[in-house]
Order: structure tokens, then C-alpha cells, then sequence
């Protein structure tokens, strides 16, 4: 963080909202705008990007201008041990099957705490892989395969 | 009340009273409960948990348990708050207070009594406020045009943001972030695809279940993974739950005021649950002779924000019902739960699906009675619960979020975009902005856009006729009134005091 900043979350949030409004705008660059009469699809989002970019800028310069604490403890650990198997479960449930994509990606959230034991976690994880299968699959009815072709399933 | 109130009141009980919809009132009140024990897992993400099984279900049963989720969560939340000095959720906050030193006084037994009494008499002064007040305002609502509802928006946003914690710039921003992912899809006009960013997912819009559960659910875990400090459960056992007489007159008074605070704070646009407890509280100490009690195991301190933190949980379903508009992310997800099952909310939803209207309502009461009944004998069941560690807890809460989310258009895309919006929700909540703007302005987005249009349409593109046509000037008043009085700076000193304590 630059030494002119003063309150890296109100900066940082500020640069997230201009940025956000930044990429939106582009989004939308090549569709009619309209006039307010006759609204085109380009204009309320318009007027929401630059209204988002002139409130991030506020934030911004205030971030400059007051001091405050700086951002503690991210939990680093725990955002990527949980989001990545997440998208695991997202990327391979059609070719695993329910029960090998959930148990993996449950077993893989569970080290996500730092209290995380083999055994407990293998025993958790197998536990909720059943209720899993017994509440969604076999209760509600949901169509997803148990095994998936990748593993012999059909 | 007039005799229309009390046939339809009965019409609804015949529709709550029906054993399925009985059943799922159950099923909804029994989660609420539970949740509200567990700390970490609020309302909110358990509602979005579960809004994916309730496609199957007809619309008022989805409703009614959801709903049931949502009351419950407060009622089980102030069990833990007076037990273990916990609060499950962030409205049973102040219960903690007094209620815990209760406890520790041996006098469990009488502030458990006293929060599920008050409870319950608040539920059903709010369940008549609704049937009395709702079809007027339904009916005024249907005379309102495009105009109108543009301002009434804006003035559901604007009192959102301005009884949000933190700052008010950010909310704003928050609001605006919002508003702006609610128009990714396609134009509702001319059918053009926005912000699809060559996603062919991205044509239908974001998946409103996909963005809660991420923003929700997983970015609450992962904050919880910040500080994993095992809670140590100690629980007393609870001596008798029946007060003497004299205890129980010293609760009439605080009940009666908290529920009146409670009803009219749930009402307003960014009021409900949490707003009216604290404010309940702190009138109690205020109007109290001896307010150095308070802190010390005072009953007041129990009675009154428990009343009112029942009484504006269920209030606030009033502007959801009648108007359409949410006014806490919780009432989004109910407008969401509506959509879904194809019902448009707003004020037609009294008239068009009245069994659905005073169903709801009717298993408002319904739902209130299974938790007087239901939870008083099983608090050491819930105190239980409480030992199961987080770490064991936290796996099956992304499992059945991983699940729901990709059942609901079995879409991996859907999955993607959920841890997704978990990053962007943690980091947010880094960066100290709440997510709860946000989500209002992610359900309301396309309905603004789109009276916005009309308006300027049959205005021909004149501004002014916000201001022009009474209502809609008095709407967009408030609107700004309340974002100012915010500002001045004697006002946003006492403000920060409120949320402080």
C-alpha cells in the first residue's frame, strides 16, 4: 500500500467500486443509449456506472484523507480452501458423480479450519456424502448421477 | 377491525390449518429454531439454503416455511443469548445482556418464560396489525403509478441505507453495486444481452440464489474461519420456568411498549428484527427510574427487546406483501421465493391470491404457538446442538449450498458464480461494507429500471414529473430527509452510539 494512504479499506473499496464501474461501462459501450424519453437498454446501467464511479471516488480520496486501521488476519487460508473446492465440485460433478465430487470437495473444505484432523474430517466427510445422497438424491429426487461416467457410472 | 378482516383471517386459517401446510410451518419454525441456536448460520443463508427444495412445494406452503424459518431464527436466537451468553443472531444482541445475568442469578427459568411469552404476544398483536393494515395499504398502492413506485424504491433504498452499520457513503455505493448487478441479463425492452461478457450463462441474468448463498453463506464462512476459538458450553440446568405473579407484572409493561416499538419500526422501509430490538432496549433503560440496573439482570432488558424483535420480524412483511418492495435481505429472499414460484408481488397478490395472502399471515400465528409450545420443553435439546464443533459444522453448510445452487438449473455455472460472490462477499466485509444494501439493490434493480422507463415514457422524458405528481414528490422527500438527517452530526454521533452498544 502507498505511504499516501491513510485508511487502506476505505482506498481500497473506493478503487473496487471505480474499477467495477469501469468494466461495466465497458460492457455496455456498444449498446444504444437512448435518450431519457425513450430509454435505450445502455441507459440506467449508464447512469448507475457513473454514479458508482463518482461514489468510489469519494471513498477513495476519503481513504487518502482520513486515517484509520489498517485490514487484519485475511484469511487466506480459509478463502482459498474453501472457494477452490467449491469450483471443483462445480467442475467435475457431471463426470465424478455425486459421491466422489461432494466427498473430495467436503474433505477438501474441512482444511480449511485449523482445528482439521484426518480422521475426523474422513469421518465427517463420508456422514454428510450420506445425508447427502439420502436427503437430495433418494428423498427430493434430484437427477444427479451417484457415480459418474468417469468412474464407471453411465 | 371490520368483519371482511375476520372471514378472511378465517379463510387463512383454514389454509394454514391444513396438515401439510402444518407440516411445513413446523418444518420451518424447527430450522428457524435451529438455526437461531447455531451462531454463524443466520436466517438469511439458510433461507437461500433452502429455497431451491421449495420449487417442488405449491407457493403458500414455500412460503409459510419460509417464513416460519425467519421467526423462529429470533426465537431461538435469544435462547442461547439468555442461557450461554451467545446470541445466535444479531438481533437477540441486547438479550445477552440482561438475560445471561439473569442466568448467572439462577433465574433462567424466568427470562426464557418472559422472552417466549413476549414473543408470543407480540406475534399476535402483529399478525392482527397485519390483517388490519395490509388491504388499505394494498389498495392505496393500486392507485400508485409508475412514478410513485420509482420514488417508493428509492425510498425503501434510501432508509435501507441509512440504517445500515458503518459508513454511509459505502452503503450508498453499495446499493448502487447492486442495483447495477441486477441489470446484467437481458433488456427487458428491447431483449438485447448486457454485461454478458461473451457468457451465454450471463444472458438470463445472475442466479439471485447463486449470488445470496455466495455473498451469504460462504462469505460468512470464511469470516468465521478467521478466529476459530472454540466456544466452551456451559449450560445450568433451568429451574422452573413458571415466574410468581409479581415477577410476571413487572413483564406486562415492557412486553406491551416493546411490541408497539417493535411494529412500527418493523414496518419501515430498512427496519425489522435487529433495528427494533436494540431501539426496544434502549428506550426500556431510558424511561427506566433506576437505569444502573440495566447490565445487571434487569427483566426489562429481556422483555422489551424480545417483544420487539418478534414484533418487527413480522411487521415488516407488510411492505413485502403490499407493495412488493423488501425491506431487509430477508424479505428479498421472500420476493425472490415469489418470483420464482411465479407469483408477481405487489399490491395485486391480496386480491389474486388471497389464499396465499391470509395463509400467510394466518401461519404467522400458527407458527408462534408451535414455537410456545415446542420450545420451552426442548431448550436442553438446542443447548446441545451448541456442542457440535464449527469446524464439523461449516463442511456440510457448503455442501448443502454446493448442492442447492447447482439443483436449482443443475448448472455448473450457477456453482461457479456462488464462490464467486463468496470471495467478492468476504472481501467486501474486509473492506467494511455490508452486503445487505447490496442485495436489496440486486432485487430491486430490474422493477427500478423499469417503472424509471415508464415513468420518463409517459412524461416524455421530463424529469420533473417525480416531483410533480404528490405522492411520488413526498416519497423522494423522505428519501432525501432521511438520508440527511443521517449526516448532521449530532444525529450520526448517537448513531454510531446505537450500533456501538
Amino acid at each position: 500500500m502507498p505511504s499516501f494512504v491513510k485508511n487502506p479499506k476505505d482506498f481500497l473499496a473506493g478503487l473496487l467500486f471505480v474499477v467495477v464501474a469501469g468494466l461495466f461501462a465497458f460492457g455496455i459501450a456498444d449498446l444504444p443509449i437512448g435518450t431519457a424519453f425513450r430509454m435505450g437498454p445502455g441507459y440506467f446501467p449508464m447512469l448507475l456506472c457513473i454514479l458508482l464511479a463518482a461514489l468510489g471516488a469519494v471513498i477513495m480520496l476519503n481513504g487518502i484523507a482520513v486515517e484509520a486501521e489498517p485490514i487484519k488476519n485475511f484469511a487466506w487460508r480459509g478463502l482459498l480452501n474453501i472457494v477452490l473446492p467449491i469450483v471443483f465440485f462445480g467442475a467435475t460433478l457431471r463426470g465424478l458423480g455425486f459421491v466422489l465430487a461432494l466427498g473430495i470437495a467436503v474433505f477438501g473444505v474441512s482444511i480449511a479450519s485449523t482445528h482439521f484432523r484426518t480422521r475426523t474430517a474422513l469421518l465427517n466427510t463420508a456422514l454428510l456424502v450420506f445425508f447427502g445422497w439420502l436427503i437430495f438424491i433418494w428423498g427430493l429426487g434430484l437427477p444427479i448421477q451417484v457415480w459418474g461416467p468417469w468412474v464407471g457410472g453411465y | 377491525m371490520d368483519f371482511n378482516v375476520i372471514t378472511n383471517l378465517g379463510m387463512g386459517f383454514e389454509q394454514a390449518l391444513s396438515l401439510a401446510n402444518l407440516f411445513y410451518c413446523f418444518l420451518g419454525v424447527l430450522l428457524g429454531t435451529l438455526v437461531g441456536v447455531l451462531p454463524g448460520l443466520g436466517p438469511v443463508a439458510t433461507i437461500a439454503m433452502l429455497l431451491p427444495i421449495t420449487f417442488q412445494l405449491p407457493p403458500t406452503s414455500a412460503l409459510i416455511m419460509l417464513a416460519g424459518i425467519y421467526y423462529g431464527a429470533q426465537y431461538g436466537g435469544s435462547t442461547t443469548a439468555i442461557l450461554i451468553n451467545l446470541p445466535g443472531e444479531s438481533s437477540s444482541v441486547v438479550t445477552a445482556i440482561d438475560g445471561y445475568k439473569l442466568a448467572r442469578q439462577g433465574r433462567a427459568g424466568f427470562a426464557l418464560f418472559t422472552a417466549a411469552v413476549g414473543s408470543f404476544f407480540a406475534g399476535t398483536v402483529a399478525t392482527f396489525l397485519i390483517a388490519g393494515f395490509a388491504p388499505p395499504l394494498a389498495a392505496v398502492a393500486l392507485s400508485f403509478g409508475p412514478a410513485e413506485y420509482f420514488s417508493l424504491m428509492v425510498l425503501g433504498l434510501a432508509a435501507s441505507v441509512a440504517l445500515a452499520h458503518g459508513s454511509l457513503i459505502k452503503a450508498v455505493a453499495m446499493v448502487v453495486l447492486g442495483l447495477l448487478l441486477g441489470t446484467v441479463g437481458q433488456d427487458l425492452y428491447t431483449g438485447t444481452p448486457r454485461f454478458s461478457f461473451g457468457m451465454t450463462e450471463l444472458a438470463d441474468g445472475l442466479e439471485f440464489i447463486a449470488l445470496v448463498m455466495g455473498l451469504f453463506g460462504i462469505g460468512e464462512i470464511i469470516r468465521n474461519l478467521e478466529d476459530e476459538t472454540e466456544r466452551s458450553v456451559f449450560a445450568q440446568k433451568v429451574a422452573s420456568l413458571i415466574p410468581t405473579w409479581s415477577d410476571f407484572k413487572a413483564t406486562i409493561n415492557p412486553i406491551v411498549r416493546g411490541t408497539g416499538l417493535g411494529t412500527v419500526l418493523g414496518i419501515l422501509p430498512g427496519g425489522g428484527a435487529m433495528l427494533s430490538s436494540f431501539a426496544a432496549y434502549s428506550f426500556e433503560k431510558r424511561i427506566a427510574k433506576d437505569p444502573s440496573r440495566f447490565g445487571k439482570g434487569a427483566i426489562e432488558g429481556v422483555a422489551a427487546p424480545e417483544a420487539a424483535n418478534n414484533a418487527g420480524a413480522q411487521t415488516s412483511f407488510i411492505p413485502m406483501l403490499t407493495l412488493g418492495i423488501p425491506s431487509n435481505p430477508v424479505m428479498a429472499l421472500m420476493i425472490g421465493a415469489m418470483i420464482i414460484q411465479g407469483i408477481q408481488p405487489g399490491p395485486n397478490v391480496i386480491t389474486e391470491k388471497p389464499d396465499l395472502f391470509w395463509g400467510l399471515i394466518a401461519s404467522m400465528w400458527v407458527g408462534n404457538v408451535m414455537l410456545l409450545v415446542l420450545n420451552l420443553p426442548m431448550i436442553g435439546m438446542w443447548v446441545k446442538f451448541l456442542t457440535v464443533p464449527y469446524h464439523l459444522l461449516f463442511p456440510g453448510i457448503v455442501a448443502v449450498c454446493c448442492i442447492g445452487v447447482y439443483s436449482v438449473s443443475n448448472n455448473a455455472f450457477d456453482v461457479y458464480t456462488m464462490a464467486f460472490f463468496g470471495v467478492v462477499g468476504y472481501v467486501l466485509v474486509k473492506l467494511d461494507c455490508e452486503p445487505a444494501p447490496l442485495l436489496l439493490g440486486f432485487v430491486i434493480g430490474k422493477m427500478l429500471e423499469e417503472y424509471l422507463r415508464r415513468a420518463m415514457l409517459l412524461s416524455r422524458g421530463d424529469p420533473l414529473v417525480f416531483f410533480q405528481r404528490p405522492i411520488s414528490a413526498v416519497l423522494l422527500i423522505l428519501a432525501i430527509a432521511a438520508l440527511v438527517i443521517v449526516l448532521v452530526p449530532s444525529i450520526s454521533k448517537k448513531r454510531e452510539e446505537a450500533f456501538r452498544e
